[in-house]
């Protein structure tokens, strides 16, 4: 296992270097001025040259990529041109915002996909796995900011049941930022009030952000539960007179459920991705939001410290959950 | 002898018979399945809305922003059945015509994708040893950024517009095509047939021309397929949130960008849009899956 670890470790390593050079590759190769996207968009022609100077930018790649390394070492990631802040101290206001956004999607799709899957296997080829199957194809076809758009109309305007956009009302103190995320410190804080109107307002936004993960994960959990059920051992344990609930809820879904974690963290990346939908559709105040806004006013350092934010967030997810397979299933390790 | 023609000729019916049979195979499994044939259905009415767009919608002047300020922002009606945009266009006319952009755009991403990701994937699987290493660890770090995210870094260098979201998105597609390949040629490499036809003095040409190659073609038709929706799809959403085509150009996602400032008034504005984008999406997710229980029942489904 340690060996496993280490190797794991010197891969994210590579994975981390390549992902520094593939920023550094987008934002000097571009035949756009680098300098002049530092600059921002009303710079004067005087500006971009002192910017030019300042950032090195009048040096050889070589010299500007070294520099480039060490600046993220140092964790300095350039200036925002809109909010006039360090992107990292941006980073770091936003991207509790946007985690908690996606690990409540990601709960809700391993929730509600994860049974689905089960019992769609189970039903196999009956009404009820047609309905749930239509449903899967349909969830990865639905625009996400189009679904955020009807769900917002139908639940927030029409019925009045949830919130339009925003993380928590104006009049509402947001409790004590341990970690950043307001559901997390607000349960922290034993603060219930506030964590059910977090939770209102974080409801639609992660709901729809799921939809593709639940998808995703019902597929893959009904097509394993189906094989897993023909095993000999299932069979054997039915033989024995195993209560069927316990076959299928407890003996199957265990081994069914090595695939649905790979898809969990699979989809984490992805729900990571297309967040920046749907925080512009409620205004959630991530770094999807942060990036998008940034890119549409050219503001280009925040673009890119939300990419390697993203980047590096996707790695380590994929490193535990790597991990978590090799611990699960010692035959992966070697792999 | 039934199979020579009178002139002498071999004639064509028993010559292709072996294709013909695999032909009507195909169509008849194709056809066993009612998903594939709805989705069959939504692809083929997305190809011909495309191709007569001009000459059936009612106003064709509409897509490229005409304006009719005294009939803006009206419901749908029987004149204008999915009703007006701000600008007074009728949406009905606006959304078929967004078709012909969102099949180029489809086409050219996924088109770009696989002239990359093919050869690369070729290479590594079937050179194996370095070639495989270098080529897989650089694929695997580009999959290792979300797609789109990485699309957004390099369409906010390049700037915004259509052009530009579809080259990011070209750029960061093939890394999917590179592992579709490379497993496929990794497997063939040491299949007995391409053993047999290597030491029998086949030189790597013709292996890769006659054995590597037309294997992979099944599964590259299947993924093609569910990327073009998956394509149109990131296009819409880049002009979503206002980093692709620019209005009036008659784009889905960049539609639901401006009818989103007329929401929920006018909900019909971006309604119309988005479900074009949904069954579009869905018409070649459902034609990609009945594709591949055809053409490569063996591959997993994922």
């Amino acid at each position: 296992m340690l060996r496993y670890l280490a190797g794991r470790l010197a891969l994210l390593g590579v994975m981390l270097g390549g992902l520094i050079v593939i920023t550094f590759v987008v934002a000097n190769v571009a035949p756009s001025d680098p300098a002049a996207l530092a600059a921002g968009p009303d710079a004067t022609r005087d500006m971009i040259e002192t910017v030019r100077r300042e950032y090195g930018l009048d040096q050889p790649l070589p010299a500007q990529f070294v520099r480039y390394v060490g600046d993220l070492l140092r964790g300095d990631l350039g200036r925002s041109v809109q909010t006039g802040n360090a992107v990292a101290d941006d980073l770091r206001r936003y991207f509790p915002a946007t985690m908690e956004l996606v690990l409540l999607s990601m709960a809700f799709s391993v929730l509600l996909g994860v049974p689905l899957g089960m019992l769609a296997a189970v039903r196999r080829n009956r009404p009820f796995d047609h309905a749930v199957r239509v449903l899967a194809v349909s969830g990865v076809a639905l625009p996400a900011f189009w679904a955020a758009l009807l769900l917002q109309l139908l639940f927030a305007v029409w019925l009045g049941w949830l919130p339009t956009s925003g993380q928590l009302s104006v009049s509402t103190a947001p409790p004590n930022p341990y970690t950043g995320m307001i559901l997390l410190d607000a349960l922290v804080a034993l603060d219930w009030p506030v964590f059910r109107e977090a939770l209102r307002y974080a409801l639609l936004p992660s709901l729809v952000l799921a939809l593709p993960s639940i998808a995703a994960i019902v597929r893959v959990n009904r097509a394993e539960m189906i094989e897993v059920m023909g095993a000999d051992y299932i069979t054997a344990a039915r033989a024995h007179g195993v209560s069927p609930w316990r076959v299928i809820g407890w003996l199957a879904l265990k081994n069914a459920m090595l695939p649905t974690l790979a898809m969990v963290g699979l989809r984490l990346g992805w729900t990571l991705g297309s967040s920046f939908l749907v925080e512009t559709v409620f205004d959630w105040p991530g770094i999807g939001l942060y990036a998008v806004s940034s890119a549409i006013a050219s503001d280009f350092k925040p673009v890119m410290g939300v990419t390697l934010a993203i980047g590096i967030t996707f790695m380590l997810s994929n490193l535990v959950i790597d991990l978590a397979y090799g611990w699960l299933d010692p035959r992966t390790r070697t792999a | 002898m039934s199979g020579i023609a009178l002139d002498g000729q071999p004639a064509a019916q028993p010559r292709h018979a072996p294709a013909l049979r695999r032909l009507r195979f195909v169509v008849w499994t194709f056809s066993g399945s009612v998903s594939a044939l709805f989705g069959l259905a939504l692809v083929a009415a997305f190809l011909l809305l495309a191709a007569l767009g001009p000459w059936i919608v009612p106003f064709p002047e509409d897509a490229a922003g005409a304006i009719h300020l005294a009939q803006r922002l009206q419901p749908p009606s029987a004149l204008h059945w999915f009703g007006t945009d701000e600008m007074g266009d009728d949406i009905l006319s606006r959304v078929v015509l967004g078709t012909r952009t969102s099949l180029w755009v489809g086409l050219t991403i996924t088109g770009i994708a696989s002239a990359i990701g093919v050869p690369l994937g070729i290479a590594a699987g079937y050179l194996g040893g370095l070639p495989r290493r270098v080529i897989m660890r650089v694929t695997d770090v580009f999959l290792a950024v979300p797609g789109l995210v990485l699309a957004l870094a390099i369409v906010s260098a390049l700037g915004a517009g259509v052009m530009h979201g579809v080259l990011a998105l070209s750029l960061v597609w093939w890394p999917g095509y590179v592992r579709l390949i490379e497993a496929k040629a990794l497997t063939l490499r040491s299949e007995p047939y391409v053993e047999a036809s290597r030491t029998m003095g086949a030189g790597h040409t013709w292996i890769l021309l006659r054995h590597i190659l037309p294997n992979c073609v099944s599964p590259l038709i299947v993924k093609a397929s569910m990327d073009m929706g998956l394509a149109i799809l990131a296009v819409a959403s880049l002009g979503f949130i206002g980093l692709g085509a620019k209005p009036p150009a008659p784009e889905w996602g960049a539609m639901i960008s401006v009818a989103r400032s007329y929401m929920p008034d006018w909900w019909w504005y971006s309604f119309f849009p988005g479900l074009f984008i949904f069954l579009t999406v869905l018409g070649f997710n459902l034609f990609g899956d009945g594709l591949r229980d055809t053409l490569d029942p063996r591959s997993e489904r994922g």
